[in-house]
């Protein structure tokens, strides 16, 4: 443990843009030996016995927070789940106040998942425990993007360089594609962006992506495609004319996947709306990847918590 | 005995006269004369302006001193201090109050807190719209009989035509101007930050310029057909200058002003989620921001104006999509500019002086922004070259929020006249 925890000195995790592809590797690679030691000897894993993870929600989460809590568990730390609904925020308490309250209760890494854009790095900054972005508006969600990555090393033997990958849909709003979009890019993949043009803006080239908003030629030498949840609650319906309209553009069924390499792989972050951006035939197909990725974010989540606590000195203090 | 004032051997530049020479400036009792008599220069308060620049005082048309109602951000007392110190001696103040500056009481009510409280001169704007809700018409003419020199819905835009339309045609017959807040709601719902590489990056919801330029356009159309003058209100956008560059050469009434702020920003400063660079309109691109400074320069954009909007700390201290928007401006109005178009050689003195002095009072035909015979001895004296740093903490004004914080800026205000009395002499208020 001790080689890659020497790699590894952020205090907080909130965005993949800074990271180095070294710190990502550092991350996979720890992520990679609590999934053999949890699947051949689960008592040999690192104890985060007494330290105190709270799980702060302002925005609705289910599969990132359970992925949190579960990961946080087997690595012995309790877990305090907060959300807006059941916390003072909704009586106006602000991110500042909770914050404080949060480092009084002596918390020792928050898992921040909040709607405004930029608000990890506003914790971070009052906090002194190690902050860890669970998804910020439409941002960055680091994990996420990490345990994509660690699912498409795994599929592609170990190296994402030379690989072209495709993400399709809404890009606009997503934190999952701009995280995704960096961890790519400095793990040698090559990424093409898809979807509508209200939600593919061509801006985005300038973070050095393909924009391509024909499906077919986007599709064609893909080693993965990576689907995007249509995102009701945000404000799509002046993006584009219809669910129903987007399914017959843009969503993958099978015709539009024999466009694909027959080896490319099916991506989604979950929860997909099946038979809108992805069809359960495929969905539920050997080509996907989903289940593995929800599997994935477990490790990755383990190995983020465990290298940011190591940073700020936790770990060796509880192992005294 | 009367009051007397000799500014002895500064470089008096009045814009307004083409003044620009090494000489004295005389005042008695708080009007400029020409010179005064021996006896009365024995008598006179003597100010040495060696090495300094006399300037009229300094005129910004579009402030929010936020009383009535929020004044726990700022009030007359503190917002004319804060103009004082930034060499500001007339101000025009925005009716985005609370209740809004559309009715005659609330005017006589703001006039009143003026009179009582005001160190520096100060001219209320009275509301477009009844609640500034872009529905009905504000009754002007009252208001203007209350003393408003303009009318606005600052802070909101009027978004139907037809409203607006009635509202300049109604404006024109009481010689009030109208001064608007160029903006399409239905393009910047939830909007925080300009549309762009930036925003996509931060992942902070866009405000696209056509949202500005739409307003612009409409209002150029506007003045073109129904005789108005339309004052275009803090100009951010590329395309918009050049909207208002082509009205004005086909002789339409329309004019424009630009923020120390949008010439010395842009929306890369957003880049760490700081709420001191959130304001509306928001900041740029930097082609947007070489088009603002281009526009000064040709006159496309008449004046320079801060849009001062201050907020407590508490309430700027949040996510970045939960911010207010608007920064303050007025202690570093002239530093800021002096920056971007005097030290960068980009025009000289005169010509920057002229667009925060008889220019902003001649759209609003307001009697400030001259050193002329006869006139309000309204004066600034300002070292063009001096260095200092900002710290919001020791500014005059209630609130802190101001993006300069902690920069060095050059153009330092060492005294501001008003009437003929020093409110500000460098360091302090004087309050007499």
């Amino acid at each position: 443990m001790n080689d890659l925890i020497a790699n590894w000195t952020r205090k907080d995790l909130i965005s993949i843009e800074p990271l180095s592809r070294e710190e990502i590797d550092t991350i996979h690679q720890l992520a990679a030996r609590f999934k053999k030691l949890l699947a051949t000897d689960p008592d040999a894993l690192p104890s985060l016995k007494g330290a105190n993870v709270l799980n702060l929600f302002i925005e609705p989460s289910t599969r990132t927070r359970i992925a949190f809590e579960i990961a946080a568990k087997r690595l012995g730390a309790d877990v305090t789940l907060v959300e807006k609904a059941a916390s003072s925020l909704v009586k106006g308490e602000s991110l500042r106040d909770t914050a404080q309250v949060v480092e009084a209760l002596q918390s020792d890494v928050v898992i921040l998942r909040h709607s405004a854009a930029g608000s990890p790095f506003y914790l971070s900054r009052i906090l002194h425990v190690p902050v860890i972005n669970a998804g910020d508006g439409a941002h960055e969600h680091p994990t996420q993007a990490l345990l994509d990555t660690f699912t498409m090393k795994e599929k592609f033997g170990g190296n994402l360089e030379g690989k072209k990958v495709t993400i399709l849909g809404d890009i606009l709003f997503s934190r999952v594609a701009r995280s995704n979009i960096y961890a790519l890019q400095k793990l040698g993949a090559t990424v093409t962006l898809s979807g509508p043009a209200t939600l593919v803006p061509d801006e985005f080239t300038k973070l050095g992506v393909e924009v391509d908003l024909n499906l077919k030629s986007a599709l064609a030498d893909a080693d993965a495609v990576m689907l995007l949840r249509i995102q009701h609650e945000r404000q799509t319906s002046t993006h584009f004319p219809s669910l129903g309209e987007y399914k017959s553009m843009y969503g993958l069924n099978q015709e539009r996947a024999a466009w694909l390499k027959p080896e490319a792989i099916i991506m989604h972050p979950g929860p997909v709306n099946r038979g809108v951006e992805l069809d359960s035939s495929l969905a539920d197909s050997e080509r996907s990847t989903i289940l593995q990725q929800v599997a994935n974010g477990v490790f990755n989540r383990m190995a983020v918590i465990y290298l940011c606590l190591a940073a700020c000195g936790k770990i060796k203090e509880l192992s005294q | 005995m009367s009051n007397l004032l000799w500014i002895q051997n500064g470089r008096v530049i009045d814009p307004s006269n083409n003044r620009d020479a090494i000489g004295d400036v005389f005042a008695k009792d708080g009007i400029i004369v020409n010179s005064l008599t021996d006896d009365e220069k024995q008598a006179a308060e003597v100010v040495d302006a060696t090495g300094l620049v006399v300037s009229p005082g300094l005129v910004d048309i579009h402030v929010h001193l936020r009383e009535p109602g929020q004044t726990h951000k700022e009030d007359i007392a503190s917002g004319t201090r804060a103009a004082a110190a930034g060499g500001f001696t007339t101000i025009v103040c925005m009716p985005n109050t609370s209740p809004v500056g559309d009715n005659p009481g609330t005017i006589r009510r703001i006039n009143d807190s003026i009179t009582r409280n005001a160190v520096v001169k100060v001219y209320p704007t009275g509301c477009l719209t009844v609640g500034m809700a872009g529905e009905q018409l504000a009754p002007m003419g009252s208001l203007k009989k209350e003393g408003i020199v303009a009318v606005t819905d600052d802070g909101l835009c009027v978004q139907s035509n037809e409203i607006m339309r009635r509202a300049v045609e109604y404006a024109r017959m009481f010689d009030l101007p109208v001064m608007d807040h160029c903006q399409d709601a239905s393009m910047t719902r939830g909007s925080v930050m300009n549309e762009g590489y930036w925003s996509l990056r931060l992942g902070l919801k866009g405000w696209p310029s056509a949202a500005e330029d739409m307003i612009i356009a409409r209002n150029v159309v506007l003045s073109r057909h129904f005789d108005a003058h339309i004052h275009m209100q803090h100009v951010s956008s590329a395309y918009g200058v050049d909207i208002i560059r082509r009205a004005k050469k086909r002789g339409i009434r329309v004019s424009g002003e630009a923020t120390p702020h949008h010439l010395f920003f842009t929306d890369e400063n957003c880049k760490d989620y700081d709420t001191l660079f959130k304001m509306n309109p928001p900041l740029r691109t930097e082609e947007d921001r070489q088009a603002i400074i281009e526009g000064v320069l040709d006159g496309s954009l008449d004046i320079i104006a801060t849009d001062h909007a201050p907020h407590t700390e508490d309430e700027k201290d949040c996510e970045f999509d939960n911010a207010p928007f608007g920064i303050i401006g007025m202690e570093t109005a002239l530093a800021a500019s002096l920056e971007i178009l005097v030290h960068s050689g980009k025009c000289d003195l005169s010509f920057l002086l002229a667009r925060l002095t008889h220019k902003p009072a001649e759209i609003l035909n307001l009697p400030a922004g001259t050193l002329s015979t006869g006139a309000n001895a309204d004066v600034t004296i300002f070292d063009p070259d001096m260095a200092w740093t900002v710290d919001p903490a020791r500014f005059s004004g209630k609130s802190t929020n101001c993006p300069w914080n902690g920069m060095s800026l050059r153009g330092k205000i060492l005294r501001t006249i008003v009437d003929g009395k020093t409110v500000w002499d460098g360091h302090q208020i004087i309050n007499t």
